[in-house]
């Protein structure tokens, strides 16, 4: 939109002068930001991705060793494809949970006669208190006499130690997770079923369609755009898993809980391989890059965004 | 007409039922916290007592106060509360600069560089952590605020929350006043700033109980308890022999007061800001 400063009885300035000047402010209202950016986000970006084609550890002489950590990880390192795979269990998993609890209970939530703010408020509370704060509550739960095993035993249902257990420790890890994440995408979701303008809903039972076709015609395609964005973002978030892992089982018993995240802390700050685990850093950079792409490329299919 | 009474009798009992199973699932949900709280105030002999007893047999209030100085979660809580404050006022300052710049300023290249900015929301931050590291090592900023504080205050989330605001303001509303001679920086902050107080709290509060969780970075950057976060204190002290479980659960418990103070506090502004975040997602 250009001005008529003529109109406004502001002297006629020339156009290039006012674009000279906008480009001139826009400089320093990006300043601040700009170089906050480069210094602690691009400059370690490309310093990781320098690392990663080297042996730096903590002693010793450092040297480009090219693609040797990349293809180390892949054929040499012993658990590098179990703890990928428990990095796919775990988001894979966890997603499909999170997002089928948090539509399903958003619906439910959005039928309520009373109390909805009241109890998207209830499971949302867990997302402003720490990880760790509830790993360790968990934790007291999941051990060997507490509460758990207490319920179960009186049901006769014998319980090994869950977080020492090596089928057990990454549904504990899951549960976790589960109970602390999915407030956010329930408020997600019920902010869009709210959204959805009542007479579609009507017009649809008074054509004697079921809730449960009302849910999958109407009320799903509508609020796909969010379902889209809380998918991908719930995504990038649970590759990265972290948190839970280290207050949890700190990626045991063996690696069975080891996660891409986990793997990184580890081989950076444990063992000091900083080069090494730079390598794994960009590994699941990669993995979280495709993955967003194919979703990008995949939301055409099923996502709506002409309601 | 006994057919519609039917139905609508159908219906009524059918949201009594939803009633009740949302209402179960929540309580099933909030026993984590009941637990925490039932266990913060009991002895630690008691804690770990099997089988588990739901409530104490005796109270002991002074948990608390005993978990605030002894391990001490009172430093780390004040740690919490300075360096969650720091990065959020840096965020909100640098945020809503760069907001205004990416949505009212027109500069060659404007488009590519935001999609720049959105990619960075991309970059997991374990890939970052080790240079970041090496960097504060180098510069001696391990153990300090400032290390804690300035590699996490750039994010670009910010930026993206208060463009994406500063787009709904009428563009009249400015014109106006830079065809009267006002400056941009004026501009700036006598229009957009007073208009935009709902995003700029929310963005606070996603910034502040963001970092006020954050463990990563401060786990790396700390190994002092001087210098310890909340959730560094609540992880330092478990998995020791004759691990004071009740005075870890209180600590988890005064980890969560800031968090549920400002949910109650700004119910209505987080649901609206979950809405308006959401609409980055492919539109």
């Amino acid at each position: 939109m250009t001005l008529n400063p003529s109109i406004a009885g502001a002297v006629p300035r020339p156009r290039g002068i006012r674009r000279w000047r906008d480009s001139l402010s826009a400089i320093g209202f990006l300043a601040p930001g700009l170089i906050g950016l480069l210094l602690f986000l691009v400059l370690p970006l490309i310093a990781s991705l320098v690392l990663s084609f080297t042996n730096w550890k903590i002693m010793g002489k450092t040297s480009f060793i090219g693609l040797d950590n990349f293809s180390h990880a892949l054929t040499v390192d012993p658990v590098f494809w179990q703890v990928l795979g428990n990095t796919v269990l775990f988001t894979v998993e966890y997603l499909v949970l999170n997002i089928i609890i948090s539509v399903g209970l958003a619906v439910a939530i959005t039928n309520l006669k009373w109390g909805k703010q009241f109890f998207r408020l209830v499971f949302f509370l867990p997302t402003f208190t720490p990880l760790v704060g509830s790993s360790v509550v968990w934790l007291l739960i999941f051990t060997p006499g507490g509460f758990l095993d207490w319920v179960m035993s009186a049901l006769h249902i014998p319980l090994p130690n869950l977080i020492t257990d090596t089928a057990w420790a990454m549904q504990c890890v899951v549960i976790v997770s589960l109970w602390a994440g999915f407030g956010y995408n329930l408020l997600l979701f019920g902010a869009a079923l709210e959204s959805i303008p009542q007479q579609y809903l009507d017009a649809a039972v008074i054509d004697g369609a079921t809730a449960w076709q009302r849910f999958w015609r109407i009320k799903l395609p509508l609020i796909s755009p969010s379902l889209f964005f809380g998918i991908v973002l719930t995504a990038i978030t649970s590759l990265q898993v972290f948190d839970q892992v280290y207050a949890l089982t700190r990626g045991g018993p063996g690696a069975a809980t080891q996660t891409l995240g986990y793997k990184i802390y580890r081989d950076g700050f444990i063992t000091y391989s900083f080069g090494y685990a730079s390598s794994i850093a960009w590994l699941l950079f990669i993995v979280i890059m495709v993955l967003t792409a194919v979703q990008l490329r995949l939301q055409r299919k099923w996502v709506h965004y002409d309601a | 007409m006994p057919e519609v009474r039917e139905v609508s009798a159908a219906r009524t009992v059918g949201s009594v039922i939803l009633h009740v199973f949302v209402v179960a699932v929540a309580i099933a949900f909030l026993f984590p916290f009941f637990w925490m709280l039932s266990n913060a105030v009991r002895s630690n002999g008691e804690v770990l007592a099997v089988p588990p007893r739901l409530l104490p047999t005796e109270w002991q209030w002074y948990n608390f106060i005993d978990a605030l100085s002894l391990l001490p979660f009172g430093r780390f809580f004040l740690n919490s509360v300075f360096v969650s404050a720091a990065i959020t006022l840096i965020t909100l300052i640098v945020s809503s600069l760069a907001g205004y710049a990416f949505s009212r300023v027109r500069f060659p290249g404007r488009d590519g560089l935001f999609l720049v900015y959105l990619a960075t929301l991309m970059v997991p931050q374990a890939v970052i952590v080790i240079p970041l590291f090496l960097m504060m090592s180098r510069i001696g900023w391990v153990n300090t605020y400032q290390g804690l504080v300035l590699p996490v205050a750039f994010g670009s989330f910010g930026t993206f929350l208060m463009r994406q605001f500063f787009l709904t303001i009428p563009k009249e509303l400015e014109e106006a006043a830079l065809i009267d001679g006002c400056s941009r920086l004026r501009a700036f902050w006598s229009i957009f700033l007073p208009l935009s107080t709902p995003a700029l709290g929310l963005l606070a509060l996603f910034t502040f109980t963001g970092q006020w969780n954050s463990f990563l970075w401060p786990l790396i950057a700390v190994n002092s308890t001087d210098y310890s976060t909340i959730p560094l204190g609540l992880t330092a002290f478990q998995g020791q022999n004759g691990t004071q479980w009740n005075y870890i659960m209180a600590g988890a418990a005064i980890s969560m007061v800031p968090g549920l103070a400002l949910t109650l506090l700004l119910q209505k502004y987080i649901f609206k800001g979950i809405a308006i975040s959401s609409g980055f997602g492919g539109r």
